[in-house]
């Protein structure tokens, strides 16, 4: 009976044993087919041109050509388009944060004359693709003489309705009492807003700030439209030249694409929490 | 008795003053946002329906046409081409996405170490540059030397097709990468879904008997309606938009075989300078938007979470 007893129990731990064992075995090859094109990348960046197609692949080159990712550099202006999209990047992000958490609270904390009419108008834009006004958008900046400039793509990109609702969103979740108590001692609506709001509102921010930092640096179509001379161009469109410049250098192609994903693969690794967890609340744009 | 009126004028002169300066503080912090906003966005949104309406060119003053563009709009074989490419591209990509998004976060669903691991694995194709991603892609794709081509003829397919160039089967390569990079952002909205379904539930229906495939079908899947809901809205409104993959993997071609609503938008308004006629087709992008997000509305109000 006692050794009944004790064999199911060994047969139910290992039964459970294996159900595990299958489960990390199937997730491990469900998730390589997913990412074979960036194991393809990584492998054919370190081949020559003529040894990228060669079947069957040869996953680890016997001799890896590290030079491949120095001569990228060398054969398109790579330093100035990273240049012009780090500099995209942070300041869209920077300006975005600063007005959007700002004009959330007027919109969330603040009892004013057309408050609703005029977050409506926020709300209604979003609902518009941006496909459908970059007609008179682009006219505009024409007119203005900001075409092929990177200010064209900031004063664009930085002050989107996007970022507004998902600040009051998180504002809104915030207790009216406590901005209320803060009134009552005395403290006015920057104090309130410096002091009690934005510290509460970390969270948010760094999700709106990672989300718009991805987002800017992987953006194409605004780029493609608004920036035509090289020493403008971000990284995506440096990348889109050189495949047209060098079309049959695949090795080197490879590992100019490889480049322009470091940078947020890193940001990826470090806020992988913050995308996820806005995503799954608000859904990013684009 | 004229006391108290002029003490309580002066309290209601006191109350407007306030609510003026609340006003202007309450404007203070809106205003940075609202001036960059009500310039670049709104102006630009109600420009596009005038001009919709207007004759502008590269070579002449812009002046009103009535309904010319539309007119015009409708004799147009390349706008009722690019109008099929996107109907044909979303109707591709919506129900793949859908299903595999879902397959693949009632696989991850589960707690066990390094889930995050796997979930980041299968996220990260989205968050991954577009362009780079389609050019892996092409060269994977590449009609005679590319490996998906190469592992076809391995397993007897004689004439593989030939992708990208080939008019038949290039939507077909930008649905398969569009899916690919897609599935991994809705996954991530399936697994808020999962996670919100009451464990309770479950454990009812084991008490009642029901196996995998009960539990799947009678408690999951109608507790996920409103996320299908959402995610079905989502990813219509994001194929309609398509413009990147079709520009870095084809750039419409070959023939005009993935000429999609936005790229002849952009060919009209940013190659041929037709602004006018670029924003009466983006109008028409607009209406259908604004269709599926009507749809969105309707549906909502009648609630249909259980």
């Amino acid at each position: 009976m006692d050794a009944t007893v004790k064999s199911t129990t060994m047969s139910r731990k290992k039964k459970q044993k294996i159900i595990k064992a299958i489960t990390y075995i199937s997730l491990i090859i469900l998730s390589l087919l997913v990412l074979i094109p960036f194991f393809w990348m990584i492998s054919s960046s370190l081949k020559a041109d003529n040894q990228v197609f060669t079947i069957p692949i040869d996953w680890i080159p016997d001799e890896p050509r590290w030079s491949n990712f120095s001569v990228i550099w060398q054969q398109i202006p790579l330093l100035t388009f990273f240049k012009n999209t780090i500099f995209l990047s942070v300041v869209i992000t920077f300006i975005q944060v600063l007005t959007s958490s700002f004009a959330a609270y007027g919109f969330s904390k603040m009892q004013f004359k057309g408050r609703n009419t005029l977050f409506l108008a926020y709300i209604g834009t979003i609902a518009v693709p941006w496909q459908a006004y970059m007609i008179p958008q682009f006219i505009m900046m024409r007119e203005f003489h900001l075409t092929d400039t990177l200010w064209s793509l900031v004063l664009l990109q930085a002050f989107s309705a996007f970022g507004v609702f998902l600040m009051r969103q998180y504002y809104m979740s915030i207790p009216e009492e406590l901005s209320e108590s803060a009134r009552i001692d005395g403290l006015s609506e920057y104090g309130i807003y410096f002091r009690i709001i934005l510290p509460l509102s970390k969270p948010a921010i760094t999700t709106l700030a990672v989300l718009t930092f991805v987002n800017t640096w992987n953006d194409y179509m605004g780029p493609f439209i608004y920036l035509s001379s090289t020493e403008v161009k971000t990284i995506q469109l440096g990348l889109r030249m050189f495949v047209t410049l060098y079309d049959a250098q695949y090795a080197l192609i490879m590992a100019a694409s490889l480049v322009s994903i470091i940078p947020i693969t890193i940001v990826f690794l470090f806020a992988q929490r913050y995308i996820i967890e806005g995503i799954a609340t608000t859904g990013m744009k684009g | 008795m004229s006391n108290i009126n002029t003490e309580s004028s002066t309290r209601l002169v006191l109350a407007k003053k306030r609510k003026r300066r609340n006003n202007l503080v309450a404007w203070s912090f809106i205003l940075p946002n609202f001036a960059g906003f009500f310039i670049f966005t709104l102006i630009p949104v109600i420009a596009s329906f005038i001009l919709a309406f207007m004759k502008w060119d590269a070579f002449s003053a812009p002046e009103f046409t009535g309904l010319d563009n539309f007119n015009k709009m409708i004799h147009d074989q390349v706008f009722w081409k690019s109008l099929w490419n996107t109907i044909y591209y979303t109707v591709g990509t919506v129900p793949l996405t859908l299903v595999l998004s879902l397959g693949l976060a009632l696989l991850l669903n589960k707690k066990i170490r390094g889930i995050s691991t796997f979930r980041a694995a299968i996220f990260f194709p989205y968050i991954t540059s577009l362009v780079a991603v389609a050019v892996v892609w092409n060269m994977l794709f590449h009609p005679e030397l590319g490996i998906i081509n190469e592992f076809l003829r391995f397993i007897g397919v004689d004439n593989p097709p030939g992708w990208t160039s080939s008019s038949k089967w290039a939507m077909p390569a930008i649905i398969i990468v569009s899916v690919w990079r897609g599935m991994g952002y809705y996954m991530v909205l399936y697994l808020a879904g999962l996670q919100s379904i009451p464990k309770e539930l479950y454990e009812a229906a084991e008490i009642d008997g029901a196996n995998t495939w009960h539990k799947f079908r009678n408690v999951t899947l109608p507790m996920l309606t409103p996320t299908t809901f959402l995610v079905l809205i989502m990813l219509t409104i994001s194929c309609f938009k398509v413009f990147d993959l079709v520009q870095v993997m084809t750039m419409g071609g070959p023939g005009g075989a993935t000429n999609v609503l936005v790229y002849e938008i952009f060919n009209e308004g940013f190659v041929k300078y037709n602004f006018g006629y670029a924003s009466a087709i983006s109008l028409v992008l607009f209406l259908l938007v604004l269709g599926v997000t009507i749809i969105q509305f309707r549906i909502q109000e009648k609630k249909i979470d259980y």
